[in-house]
Formats: C-alpha cells, structure tokens, sequence
C-alpha cells in the first residue's frame, strides 16, 4: 500500500562499469539533494538485492522512482520483485535520444554533458513529483 | 591445445548511493579496475545477480571474486554468496578506514579529503588483494587470501518475490 504523504524513494541502478550507470546516480543526487530534498528519499538498491527489511518495508509503503542506465533495468526490476509500486520509471538512454547534445563520457568522473543530461532526468522526476504531489493535494481538497 | 580462458577477479562493490562510504567502494573499484589492476579484474554490477541472467549468478562460481563494502551490512558480500557463490576475499570500507585511522568520509556525492584518502587506502588493499589470488601459488593448490572479516555471514534472510 502506498501512502501520498511520504517521501518519495529514488532508486538509482548501482551501474558502476557504464557511464548511464553514473548518469543514473547523479540524477538521483540532484533530485534527492538539491531539487526535492523533502520529498524525496534516497534509497540503495544493494539493500533490496540482500533483501534487507528494512528497505522491503520502505518499497512496500511508499512509491518508486526508478533509474536505470541501461536495458536490463535492474532498479525497476527489482523494486517490482520487491512487491514495490513505482511511480515513474526512466531510462536514461532513452532521455539521452531526446537529448542527444548531452553525450556523457567518464565513468568515475562524468563530463559536463553527462552531469547536464543528468540535470535534465532530474528536473524531469521532480516535474513527476510535483504533479503527483499536485494530485493528492487535490483530492485532499 | 586449448587455451583456457584468462584468469581475472571480479569486484563487486556494493555501490551503496546512500552513504559516502559506498561512494568510497565504488570509486576505489573503478580505480583497481583502471588503473592499479588493469586487464586483470572486471567489475560486476551487484543487482544484476537478481535482475540479470544465470551468467551473471554464475560468475562468482568459476572466478574469485572481492567484493568492496561501505558498511557492515555487508551488501555485496552477502548478496554475492546468496545468489553466486562464496567470495574469495572481502573488504569493508568503515574498517579500513578505522584501521587506517583516517576520519570518516563524507559527501556521497563529491567526496571530502578523507573521503578520496579512503579511496586510495581502499583501492590499494583490493589489488593486493588481486594479486595475492592470481599469484601462481593460487593456482597450485595453497589457499587464497583469508577474509578480512571474520563476521558471520547469516544466510537466513529472506528475499520477497
């Protein structure tokens, strides 16, 4: 059950070998720490591969943004295999088609494109959030 | 004669985006990777033992593995042998850092001092690592590397499908 007053968790993928793994963390970052820090909570996704409890009971109570740097899709996949309800799921390469000036390069260190594009993903969660918080504002009257 | 397939570690970082100390693991991965151990380890995306196919799960059973962890819940080390096999060595970053006496890192997002020393302290005990599996010694039979940690890995916890 997923409850509209609590923050919103943000998945990022964990990718470490890929630079759309990075661009996935620091969109995380941005919407976490500076964009929506209220509404927003960062959540590891480690945590649900071990199936630690307390980030079941998180994916369980709240809803999921999702963000992946590639096909496999592993934070979506796992927040649905941990019974999660997810309120957007992004992929970052497909983000980047629609932005294909912001070409990221680095891994450990993302070029200044990348940490554009992963602006961009960030601005374009918290538009989500807005409006999901819009919703819930509305039908509280 | 065949040739067998070339003998490297894979590290698995726990990548833990919640805390600097995971920031610490995986930019001290990707610097055995690159720079102090390259060509000879490969890195390996811990969710994709869940989300990935059997050759993901089947790595950890053919080839040593390390993996790097931020904190003592142990992530990847234990995700690794729940859904893999055993890993040949294991670090934790908060230990390191305490038996290196450093202060602790902070910044998950951009590491302070501390948190870059951490890395370097970090990423230099995972090559020794590295290089104490492929010594040719490994290969003949003698033991590898002893765990870091000596701390009970609980297999009891339950993963919800």
């Amino acid at each position: 059950m997923s409850s509209t007053g609590d923050p919103i968790l943000v998945i990022p993928c964990s990718g470490i070998g890929k630079t759309f793994g990075s661009v996935s963390r620091e969109a995380a970052y941005e919407v976490c720490d500076r964009l929506r820090p209220g509404a927003t909570r960062l959540l590891a996704l480690s945590k649900l591969v071990l199936g630690d409890e307390e980030a079941h009971e998180l994916v369980h109570s709240r809803r999921t943004v999702t963000i992946d740097g590639c096909k496999l899709m592993c934070a979506a996949k796992l927040v649905e295999m941990s019974g999660g309800t997810i309120l957007r799921q992004v992929a970052v390469l497909d983000l980047y088609r629609e932005h294909k000036d912001l070409k990221p390069e680095g891994i450990a260190e993302l070029n200044e494109a990348g940490k554009q594009l992963a602006g961009v993903i960030a601005v374009e969660i918290a538009r989500t959030i807005d409006a999901t918080a819009g919703e819930a504002e509305a039908r509280h009257g | 004669m065949a040739s067998l397939p070339e003998r490297k570690v894979g590290i698995v970082a726990c990548s833990g985006e919640e805390l600097a100390e995971g920031t610490v693991t995986r930019l001290a991965a990707l610097k055995v990777l690159h720079e102090l151990r390259k060509g000879r380890t490969v890195t390996i995306c811990l969710p994709l033992f869940l989300a990935g196919g059997e050759g993901d799960r089947a790595f950890a059973r053919f080839f040593p593995t390390i993996t790097v962890d931020g904190c003592g819940l142990r992530c990847a080390a234990r995700g690794t042998e729940m859904y893999s096999g055993k890993p040949t060595a294991s670090v934790v970053v908060s230990d390191l850092v305490e038996e290196a006496g450093l202060p602790a890192p902070a910044g998950r997002r951009c590491l302070d001092a501390a948190g870059r020393q951490a890395v370097d302290v970090t990423a230099t005990r995972v090559a020794e690592l590295v290089d104490r599996i492929l010594a040719p010694a490994a290969d003949e039979g003698v033991p590898g590397p002893e765990p870091l940690t000596d701390r009970p890995v609980p297999l009891t916890l339950r993963v919800k499908r």
